[in-house]
């Protein structure tokens, strides 16, 4: 769907310009430490340097986040980088034009299960507590044979929208064990700040969600970890600063500097010895409003795995600037494109892929930033073709052609799409 | 339906809607089982506390069923009114207002009910006006198909083809389809 494309440009309300130049751009978030970018931009200065004032505004849920833009309350917003994917295929209640110039960074999610669910894995699969996301995948996969057999009730788990890139990495993991996301478990919608006390209160088994929520489930000791995103695929995109293109075709030269802005403010979160007072501004009550020291601890990538106290560090847990992590790869917007197709969101379509790509806008990205050693020159790639950027199960992801990439999956929805289900 | 955990602003609500003469006004404060409520009541418009972060489910269960989706009005703090015109015009269902009062509940609703018409019957008609083009198309390739094996006029390629399914009791893009796969198969 292109509509919200033809609301015209006369009705478009530019940002506002102060007196003195400066441009006032306003901001929708959602308490995530993968905001980071976009607070740190707007509390140390980054944005100001640029001649923008940036105005945060929290809100609670992607959906509002959604709307909120295309009403104009926001100029721009934190988002999901299925969100402008979604968008650009008419997918979701009111589907209004979206577009990326800038990812947020990568890393940040993690899929966390009920202590009782992993024991029980433990048990059944051997497991010594220190092993890899695949063999945690397919020892819940035995447990989940072993439900069946006695006839329990199958774990429910919590995702955070049908469009987010939790839904789809959970999916992938749970596929990869052999597990039937659709048929195997029962997946459900939880808002990421009620997630411990869900799983502590046994309304769900286990989530996958964003940073700091596993580990605070892993410090109330309801959870145990056991996978996060850098398992799954390494290079997966997570938030991404979603644009109405009506916006940026009024104010090329605000979103040109924000790009810039965002751009420093990514490569400042990235400098490990800044991340102290980054966590220090996140845990105010405006922002994040979690534990200083959670937070700290999840920017460095210092896991406690489970309540025992296994620990982790994984040290790319969350990558804000370097090796490329604000380029918006229009082969990632194809491979989320390509699981919103595995799981019976939409069917495959030459249109539908292109319709995908405008979403995602390098060129906007390299327009902002000029030449530079570190910027791309081509938008599309195979994704996961490097040992650094693999995929759990190994698969190679060539945009060129999804149908041949999806026959590859025995695990998927291919042939129940959601989109005709119910259609009556 | 209204669903709020805000009991006095979902009272706000209720009372301008029976005010307004609705009195089928279900008012709802807990997530638990919504689904099976929505289905179970089935109302013409869902009213939802835009500081709820379980609007991400509801989202979540209209993906699912295409039988529970309704439109939805939403009430939030706005001073800019273009951009809310800019938002229905859009075509979309939710609404925005200024504060709350009751009187102003009704004709919001309203609204949102018949934007929300609005938008579906034209994804509809949209999805209709494709599929026509599409048979257009093979229509075009069945004819051309026709008129160089046959060496006839265009018109002449027409009439056989509407002859034909009007023998075959078939619909006329039916018949173009099969024209142009045997022609496929026979590499013509």
């Amino acid at each position: 769907m292109d509509n919200g494309q033809g609301m015209g440009g006369g009705l478009a309300a530019p940002a506002a310009v102060r007196r003195d130049g400066v441009s006032v751009v306003r901001a929708g978030f959602i308490p995530l430490v993968d905001a980071s970018v976009l607070i740190a931009a707007a509390e140390f200065g980054f944005a100001a340097r640029e001649g923008i004032q940036l105005e945060l505004v929290k809100d609670v849920s992607w959906a509002n986040i959604r709307d909120r833009l295309a009403f104009r309350q926001f100029d721009i917003a934190h988002m999901l980088a299925p969100m402008p994917v979604a968008s650009a295929l008419g997918l979701g209640s009111n589907p209004s034009a979206v577009i990326t110039p800038f990812t947020l960074g990568r890393g940040g999610n993690a899929i966390t299960l009920s202590v009782k669910l992993y024991r029980r894995m433990q048990a059944l699969a051997d497991l010594a507590g220190d092993e890899g996301a695949l063999a945690n995948a397919e020892a819940l996969k035995c447990v989940i044979d072993d439900i069946k057999v006695r006839g329990e009730p199958l774990p429910v788990l919590g995702t955070t929208y049908p469009f987010s890139s939790h839904n789809y990495e959970l999916r992938y993991w749970l596929a990869a064990g052999g597990i039937h996301p659709d048929r195997d478990v029962k997946l459900v919608v939880v808002p990421p700040p009620m997630t411990s006390d869900a799983l502590s209160a046994g309304a769900i088994d286990g989530f996958c969600v964003g940073a700091p929520w596993n580990m605070v489930a892993v410090a109330r000791e309801v959870g145990r970890i056991v996978a996060v995103k850098e398992d799954i695929w390494p290079s997966s995109p997570e938030k991404v600063i979603g644009v109405r293109p009506e916006w940026a075709d009024t104010n090329p030269e605000t979103l040109a500097r924000l790009i810039v802005a965002l751009d420093r403010a990514a490569a400042w979160c990235d400098v490990p010895d800044n991340r102290r007072v980054l966590a220090e501004v996140l845990a105010e009550p405006r922002y994040i409003d979690a534990p200083e020291d959670i937070l700290h601890r999840v920017l460095m990538g210092r896991f406690t795995t489970d309540p025992d106290g296994h620990e982790r560090t994984v040290s790319d847990y969350f990558t804000f600037h370097r090796d490329g992590a604000n380029f918006p790869w229009i082969s990632q917007a194809q491979w989320i494109f390509s699981q919103m197709v595995r799981w019976g969101q939409v069917d495959h379509s030459k249109e539908k892929q292109e319709k995908v790509a405008t979403a995602f806008r390098p060129d906007l990205y390299r327009h902002a930033l000029g030449p530079r050693a570190d910027i791309p020159s081509a938008d599309v790639r195979v994704e996961g073709g490097q040992r650094q950027d693999g995929f759990i199960d190994g698969a190679v992801f060539d945009p060129q052609d999804i149908p041949a990439y999806l026959k590859g999956f025995n695990v998927h929805n291919l042939e129940n799409p959601v989109a005709t289900r119910d259609e009556t | 339906m209204v669903f709020d955990e805000n009991r006095i602003r979902a009272s706000i609500i209720e009372e301008g809607l029976r005010e307004a003469g609705h009195d089928r006004v279900v008012v709802l404060h807990d997530i638990v089982g919504l689904a099976r409520q929505i289905e179970r009541i089935a109302p013409d418009v869902i009213v939802i506390d835009i500081e709820t972060p379980n609007r991400d489910m509801l989202e979540h269960l209209f993906q699912l069923s295409r039988s529970v989706r309704k439109p939805i009005a939403m009430f939030v703090d706005s001073s800019d009114t273009a951009s809310i015109e800019a938002a229905v015009d859009a075509g979309v269902s939710a609404y925005v207002v200024d504060g709350l009062k009751k009187e102003r509940v009704k004709p919001i609703l309203d609204m949102a009910v018949s934007r929300f018409k609005a938008f579906s019957r034209l994804q509809q008609e949209l999805a209709e006006a494709k599929s026509a083009l599409e048979e257009r198309k093979v229509i075009e390739r069945a004819k051309g198909i026709l008129m160089k094996s046959r060496t006839i006029s265009e018109d002449e390629a027409y009439a056989l083809l509407r002859q034909a399914a009007m023998n075959e009791k078939k619909k006329l893009a039916d018949i173009a389809q099969s024209v142009v796969m045997a022609a496929a198969m026979l590499g013509s």
